[in-house]
């Protein structure tokens, strides 16, 4: 009985939302959309009391307007110093004059709305392909939803060595935006591109990235999702890794009511590498939840997990992490870390690290703690002349630096330690 | 069968193996005692709630309870949230009282029992006769009779055939005696505990529990008192189609001590048998519940064939200020496990502490681990589970530790190791933490290469290669678990998990 009420529950949580949104037909992606719509319409949307939901509401990603966030604030602009082909989207929708033109040696580049209009497209038979793979064994509606949905999106298609990053630049100017995206990111053989992804999209985001790295390809993400308060942000990474590859993903979250990042990386050939990473940093009305899935199908796969999380004020840390090796994924190296500092009591660190493992030659570990700031290691910094709050925030960046030490180059990872001092500096002692 | 076809790779002692393989093809307390019993008909309705509530003449309130257990078990639904797959148990196939017909007369002492009933007990290596000194388990050489008394409940299907030791106990204070009696010659005491730590309605199959237990083991130890010897309890699953609810409650009060052992067995059938029993300890303030358990149900043949389905909820109130409780459990039987002891460490400074073995073998499924719940300040709590797959069995730890906002400067660390054996077996970790305070430190590790720095680095600056100082580590520390262990349980525990862990490492 309360199982129907759920199950009930949940279709007339979808059917008040689809009856918001204007569902695009879609050109090519129409069957993909289709499909999507129909694998949404048997889970509907998640609810309270779904496991994968035991510690994230999902009241506010269901509603069927957004919440409106606070008064906006223009975001600090990072990553300045790099030279990088910028594409700009303000409230969801493409800005060509704010960006530059969308030509990149070695990548070809396209927005959805308009490659959707072609008969023949190379992204079609990506856009939605790993979403619906990523539904097994764990339902995750929202990127469903995303995939029959999305307006816009870039298609990226990576043929050799990009010469510069690729810069996704989201700007919010409305307080109510809704906005939905979907992104497909294919890397050929043995080619290799930085994505930087920063800004908020919208009051409102949900956002999607689909990403297939074949043999020997690389792909280094670099994410700081923006610093407003007042956002409800869901993404969805979906990553298919062939022989050899090279993911690397990296988010920095500052602040939002609501953030929930998931990936769902998936490895299908041998000897491939995928480090998913993240620092978040929260003071007050602070809900961040990471949200990992990692399938081991091949031999010789490493993959790591570092999730560093700081909470004052009441914020809440979530960390759901899950490494699954498959029979036959022998010499498995799955790592996974989840921490948390909390700063004062007030704040809660929710954990859920999984390991399921059906292979037996293969090394999984995952560790997570939880606490205050080492007292002994203040009172050391003290006592060589540090002022206590330097201190505090030393200790603090030395906490989150395993993170940040995921992001390879070294200047983008510089402009990422400087973003979490100037946080720290903000949110001293309040 | 005798062998297990494997293929190990290298590091996995071929010991270990060949323990692994022992226990898989031999069960050596899989025979039946044949005795004619009496049976309550087939399934569950209110009038067999009625029934077994009337044969432990039990007072008026306790079948109201049971008969409230009863209509709310018939509104919920089977969880289904372990990663164990079983067929769909049928609760009308199963009888839910099963007695010796001469049990019928209730005997006023073990010398009336049954001399089958008792040869049954002798056989499993249970003394019930009091002169009978424990003396090791059949088959453990060279166990010293070392004169300790250990008083025994010993259960048979639904009724317990009598408890040793009772009178030396009771001039110390201790009541130890059946729950049916219990409810019979100290209604008040068990009126006001019974339910008090797993309430009538808490899951599944404790609400079914709470309906149908047919007896189980009482234990009060009054204050100031150290329980002057171990007390166990055998439970022996031995009339076909029959299910075991028993039901045991252990009240320790201000400052008392007891250690209690459970042991349990079960003939080798080709069907399914269902176990579902609740364990509820109440601790008092500086008191100190040591509570071990052997569970050596019979696991089913290498097909997966038979075997009992283990359904149990275990849970130890810390009620007083600096209460203290441990767990520690050797799983190597039933064909599924599915049994999380929890410790509530209410009291300030109270302490909880779960160690715990798991084996599962050929289709076995095991899903076990424990629950932390911090509710006191500067309460402490320790989690180590090592967990063996081999064959095609599924082995999981799942546990909850959860720090309320109030529970400030507590202490939780939690381990897991994990060791498979063979390319077809599953082994999985699923840890809830819950922190919502920042001076509690809660540390959780999962891993199968960590061991202390502090141990390694003073065995490598003793000479040794790090293998041999994790190695020793390990088995050193796997030893300590079963150490822990009462003597007469550590004899059957080591002969079962006689395993070195030395394949875990690296």
């Amino acid at each position: 009985m309360a199982q129907l009420h759920a199950k009930q529950a949940k279709q007339d949580a979808l059917a008040a939302r689809l009856a918001g949104l204007d569902l695009p037909k879609g050109g090519w992606s129409a069957q993909a959309r289709g499909a999507a719509l129909a694998r949404l319409s048997d889970m509907g949307l998640p609810g309270k009391r779904d496991e994968y939901w035991r510690y994230t509401d999902p009241a506010a990603l269901n509603a069927v307007a957004p919440q409106p966030s606070d008064a906006l604030r223009a975001e600090t602009p990072i990553f300045t110093g790099k030279d990088k082909v910028r594409i700009v989207f303000v409230d969801g929708v493409f800005d060509a004059a704010a960006s530059d033109p969308l030509d990149l040696a070695q990548v070809e580049i396209t927005l959805l709305s308009q490659a959707d209009a072609q008969d023949v497209h190379w992204a079609k038979p990506l856009y939605g392909t790993l979403e619906a793979v990523g539904q097994t064994p764990v339902p995750r509606p929202f990127a469903a939803l995303n995939t029959a949905a999305a307006q816009e999106g870039l298609l990226i298609r990576v043929t050799g060595k990009a010469p510069r990053p690729l810069h996704i630049s989201y700007r919010q100017t409305s307080n109510t935006s809704d906005v939905m995206l979907h992104h497909c990111v294919k890397v050929e053989d043995g080619a290799a591109l930085t994505l930087l992804e920063t800004g908020i999209a919208g009051a409102r985001s949900n956002v999607v990235m689909e990403v297939q790295i074949a043999a020997n390809g690389t792909l280094h993400h670099i994410r700081p999702q923006g610093r407003a308060h007042g956002k409800h942000l869901l993404t969805h990474i979906f990553a298919r890794l062939a022989q050899n590859a090279l993911f690397k993903s990296f988010t920095l979250s500052m602040n939002g009511r609501l953030t929930r990042n998931e990936a769902v990386i998936e490895f299908t050939g041998h000897d491939a590498t995928a480090h998913i990473a993240g620092s978040a940093v929260g003071d007050g009305n602070f809900h961040h939840d990471d949200t990992v899935f990692v399938t081991h199908d091949a031999e010789r796969c490493e993959s790591r997990q570092v999730f560093k999380k700081v909470l004052k004020n009441g914020a809440v840390g979530v960390f759901q992490g899950k490494i699954l090796v498959k029979q036959g994924a022998q010499k498995t190296d799955g790592y996974q870390i989840s921490q948390a500092l909390m700063l004062d009591d007030d704040s809660q660190f929710l954990a859920k690290p999984e390991l399921e493992i059906y292979a037996d030659d293969v090394i999984c570990s995952h560790g997570s703690t939880s606490g205050a700031i080492d007292e002994n290691a203040l009172f050391y910094l003290q006592s060589r002349g540090v002022p206590k709050r330097a201190a505090q925030s030393l200790l603090v960046l030395a906490f989150l630096a395993e993170a940040i030490a995921e992001i390879d180059d070294e200047a983008l990872a510089e402009d990422v330690r400087a973003r979490m001092e100037d946080w720290l500096a903000r949110h001293e002692g309040k | 069968m005798t062998q297990l076809d494997i293929e190990v790779r290298d590091g996995v002692d071929r010991e270990t193996v060949e323990t692994v393989n022992a226990m898989a093809g031999k069960y050596k307390y899989g025979w039946e005692t044949e005795i004619e019993m009496d049976f309550a008909p087939k399934g569950v309705n209110e009038d067999i709630v009625r029934l077994i509530s009337g044969k432990n003449g039990e007072p008026e309130w306790m079948l109201e309870w049971r008969l409230a257990a009863f209509a709310r078990w018939k509104e919920m639904e089977e969880p289904d949230w372990a990663m164990v797959s079983y067929p769909k148990i049928d609760y009308q196939d199963i009888y839910y009282y099963a007695s010796p017909k001469s049990m019928e007369g209730k005997p006023k002492s073990l010398d009336e029992v049954d001399p089958k009933l008792l040869a049954t007990y002798e056989k499993l290596g249970i003394p019930l006769r009091e002169q009978m000194i424990l003396a090791g388990i059949e088959g453990a050489e060279g166990a010293p009779a070392d004169g300790r008394k250990v008083a025994v409940d010993a259960v048979f299907d639904s009724v317990s055939l009598g408890t040793t030791f009772q009178a030396e106990l009771l001039r110390a204070g201790v009541i130890f005696c059946s729950i049916s009696e219990a409810l019979r010659e100290h209604p008040e005491l068990v009126r006001k505990y019974i339910g008090s730590v797993v309430p009538q309605t808490d899951n599944y199959f404790a609400t079914l529990n709470s309906a149908v237990f047919s007896d189980g083991s009482f234990v009060y130890i009054p204050p100031g008192t150290r329980c002057p010897m171990e007390l166990s309890t055998y439970f022996r699953i031995n009339a076909e189609n029959t299910g075991q609810f028993e039901r045991t409650l252990i009240i320790c009060d201000k400052g008392a001590y007891v250690s209690y052992l459970e042991g349990c067995t079960a003939p080798k059938r080709d069907t399914n048998q269902l176990h579902a029993a609740v364990v509820e300890i109440v601790i008092m303030e500086d008191a100190e519940v040591k509570y071990s358990t052997v569970q050596n149900w019979y696991p089913g043949d290498e097909n997966g064939v038979g075997g009992i389905y283990n359904f149990v909820t275990k849970r130890a109130d810390c009620r007083g200020d600096r209460a203290k409780v441990m767990w520690t459990q050797v799983e190597t039987g039933s064909a599924i496990t599915w049994k999380y002891p929890s410790c509530i460490l209410r009291g300030d400074d109270s302490q909880g502490e779960f160690y715990s073995i798991a084996i599962a073998n050929n289709a076995q499924q095991a899903d076990t681990g424990t629950k932390m719940i911090h509710l006191g300040k500067r309460t402490k709590s320790r989690i180590v589970s090592k967990g063996i797959s081999a064959g095609r069995a599924q082995n999981t730890y799942r546990g909850l530790v959860t720090m309320h906002p109030k529970a400030l400067d507590s202490r939780n660390y939690t381990q897991c190791d994990s060791l498979l054996i063979g390319s077809n077996c599953g082994a999985h970790t699923v840890p809830y933490i819950e922190v919502k305070n920042n001076s509690s430190r809660v540390e959780h590790e999962a891993t199968t290469s960590k061991v202390d720095d502090d141990q390694l680095f003073y065995c490598r600056s003793r000479g040794m290669d790090e293998e041999e100082a994790v190695a020793l580590v390990v088995n050193g520390f796997c030893k300590e678990v079963l150490q822990s262990l009462p003597m007469e349980f550590a004899m059957e525990a080591q002969a079962l998990v006689a395993i070195s862990l030395e394949g875990s490492v690296g």
